[in-house]
């Protein structure tokens, strides 16, 4: 009978959970502190700390190939009698290993964004203190942070190791400094660009084929067109066809302004003055990213 | 049907009274969308207590509890939350206020511990503190040892149980349930609505509950307001409703000496000076087999007894004898049917509803 199921059930659940309540009168702390929970939680989700061993795998194995890649470049260097400066420099580093940074993307940015709108977990975000810009700030800055320390850990491996092999202080000092600029260049605009991406699909599958895609084949488009390009003898096109791919735009860049050989074809790296425009569309990407996130989340809001 | 106390129909749906003690209170609130008008002129006034929001899907009511978290403008009129205005102090209001949302929210892969000290930091709870409330809360929803299980492999009542908790977990003054037993079975239904009375009682916490089932809100509830189509239908305290005489259904067979055995208990029933209730005893709210159903009045354990005197008696067999509640929608039925048609149409598709809820609940 229905009236004494539900008592019993009733007197049961009371039982069982009456141990007293306690309210809670302490401090609250507010919006920022909401703001930087969400970014911590963020930035050690991406590299999968606080989550399942499983997936802990792939961003600590991307982390590693970025390192040991430092390191044997290192060790060669010194290994090597008579060096006098890294084999590469600085800013080539993350050029030479854009395919490993363009896997780490496609896998994190989805988990950070596209779980979130999965799972409808927005709507709880939403219904406590922080608001619509705090949570999108929050998310750009830890997947920007996840990258630069992606992109910056190899770096201070091979500063550390151009120290210890007693090579030229200033140089190595001001290449180092130049290839953090630039690293953290790159960390902001494909953190950007891959939230974008994978805050447009809830499905997280969509999301990591999205970032893999528009890195590599815009990468790849840009590359062979150059590549044409610079065949039938039209060099001037090289520096401008750069601007297509988010890889190129910060080659472009930093060969504009943080000293680094361009990897273009024949390299055809663009000016100052050119560089002063890819400068302005990787902020104007970073921005229109923001902008993007930001209606995305107020078409979700709850 | 003689249910309802006279005089409760009037003056409570314009309550527009702004008391010292008013958790929610709203003055002609209306949200208009292109096309749709979500909530027309809406006036509330809602004190401390369990309050039932109850109204059909589309009535308006997850619009209402937007625009009382802050997080939607409304279109004219306004809104105050614990005394603070729902258009300059959301943030304010947030704190201080705890959410559980219709739908599935919750992630799988992780464990409602780390979920809800999650929320519980995004509340703005110091992180220590989140993880004292968190195992706190948790105890006090119902969740032991499988909260350490990530959530994906939770039944509908534990995410249910764990939905509850985040908007627990910073000790809000006010929680707003947004139909927190959708998906449940009977006995979960029983069980969350059993949680919701203590979250009141036992928390101190006040509690706007939302539902499309009039019925399942009158034993949990303090209060209930009724909306449809954005516009108050009508606003009025729980106790006006209940009765504290109950009604016992009683169906017995015929047999050969008496063809009709429903009708010879009924006047075996009258002449033992039992009321009887309904018409003429019958149950005549048009479900299958109501007709053989006598409904009595049980005025205490003697009621039982002669019942059960009378049908053994007569050599009948009884096949079923059970408490029938008071559904408030009863007390609608009987009050809205003088109004206009829409209205009427309205408030008995929701007794409809209710009804087909309680008759699938008395098979158990």
């Amino acid at each position: 009978m229905s009236t004494e199921t539900g008592a019993v059930s009733g007197s049961e659940t009371s039982r069982i959970h009456n141990i007293g309540y306690r309210s809670y009168d302490g401090k609250r702390l507010g919006r920022s502190y909401a703001r930087r929970s969400l970014y911590s939680q963020s930035l050690r989700g991406s590299f999968g700390l606080g989550r399942s061993a499983k997936s802990k795998v792939l961003p600590m194995l991307l982390f590693g190939v970025m390192c040991m890649v430092a390191a044997i470049i290192v060790a060669v260097a010194i290994a090597a009698p008579g060096t006098t400066a890294l084999p590469i420099k600085y800013t080539a580093f993350a050029i030479y290993l854009q395919a490993v940074i363009g896997l780490f993307l496609a896998a994190q940015a989805p988990q950070s964004v596209s779980r979130d709108l999965r799972f409808k977990s927005v709507p709880l975000y939403f219904s406590r203190p922080i608001e619509r810009a705090d949570y999108v700030v929050a998310k750009l800055a830890a997947m920007a942070s996840a990258l630069f320390i992606l992109t910056g850990a190899p770096l201070v491996i091979l500063y550390v190791g151009a120290l210890l092999g007693k090579f030229d202080f200033a140089e190595q000092t001001k290449g180092f400094g130049q290839g953090l600029v630039s690293v953290a260049l790159l960390s902001v605009l494909f953190a950007g660009l891959g939230l974008v991406m994978a805050a447009l699909t809830p499905r997280r599958g969509f999301g990591v084929a999205a970032v893999i895609a528009v890195l590599t084949i815009s990468f790849g488009a840009v590359s062979t067109v150059q590549a044409i390009a610079w065949q039938t003898g039209s060099t001037g096109a090289i520096e401008w066809l750069g601007l297509f791919s988010p890889i190129t735009l910060i080659g472009g860049v930093q060969t504009a302004f943080l000293g680094a050989t361009s990897a273009f074809p024949g390299g055809e790296g663009p000016g100052v003055g050119a560089g002063v425009v890819y400068l302005i569309v990787v902020l104007a990407l970073v921005a229109g990213s923001y902008a993007v996130l930001m209606r995305r989340y107020r078409r979700v809001g709850l | 049907m003689r249910i309802q106390p006279p005089g409760l129909t009037t003056g409570v749906v314009c309550a527009t009274i702004f008391e010292d003690v008013t958790v929610i209170a709203t003055e002609s609130l209306s949200k208009r969308f292109p096309r749709v008008t979500a909530l027309d002129r809406l006036s509330l006034d809602i004190g401390p207590g369990v309050t039932g929001l109850v109204g059909s899907n589309g009535a308006g009511k997850s619009t209402l509890i937007k625009i009382l978290l802050g997080l939607s403008p409304a279109t004219e009129g306004r809104a105050a939350v614990l005394g603070l205005d729902v258009a300059t102090s959301g943030a304010a209001i947030r704190e201080r206020v705890g959410y559980m949302p219709e739908h599935d929210c919750l992630p799988p892969d992780v464990s409602a511990t780390e979920f809800v000290v999650h929320m519980a930091r995004m509340s703005g709870l110091p992180p220590t503190a989140a993880r004292e409330r968190t195992a706190d809360t948790l105890r006090h929803v119902g969740l032991y040892e499988e909260r350490y299980r990530p959530i994906g492999g939770y039944s509908t009542g534990m995410k249910q149980r764990v939905k509850l908790a985040q908007a627990l977990v910073h000790d809000p003054q006010l929680v707003l349930l947004d139909e927190p037993t959708n998906g449940l079975d009977p006995v979960g239904r029983d069980e969350m609505l059993g949680l919701i009375r203590r979250v009141h009682t036992d928390f101190g916490i006040s509690v706007l509950v939302t539902s499309h089932l009039l019925g399942e809100l009158e034993r949990t509830c303090d209060h209930v307001v009724v909306i449809d189509g954005g516009t108050l239908l009508r606003s009025s305290s729980t106790s006006d409703f209940t009765q504290t005489t109950t009604t016992l259904a009683v169906e017995v067979t015929d047999s050969d000496t008496h063809p009709d055995g429903t009708d010879a208990l009924r006047q075996v029933l009258t002449r033992a000076g039992v009321n009887l209730v309904g018409h003429d005893g019958l149950d005549g709210q048009g479900l299958p087999g109501a007709g053989h159903i006598l409904l009595v009045e049980a005025t205490g354990e003697e009621t039982y007894d002669i019942v059960r005197d009378s049908v053994a008696g007569l050599g009948l067999g009884l096949v079923r004898m059970e408490q029938r509640r008071h559904h408030i929608a009863e007390v609608f039925r009987t009050e809205e049917a003088p109004r206009a048609a829409a209205v009427t149409q309205t408030v008995s598709a929701v007794v409809g509803a209710v009804q087909q809820k309680g008759s699938g609940r008395d098979e158990h």
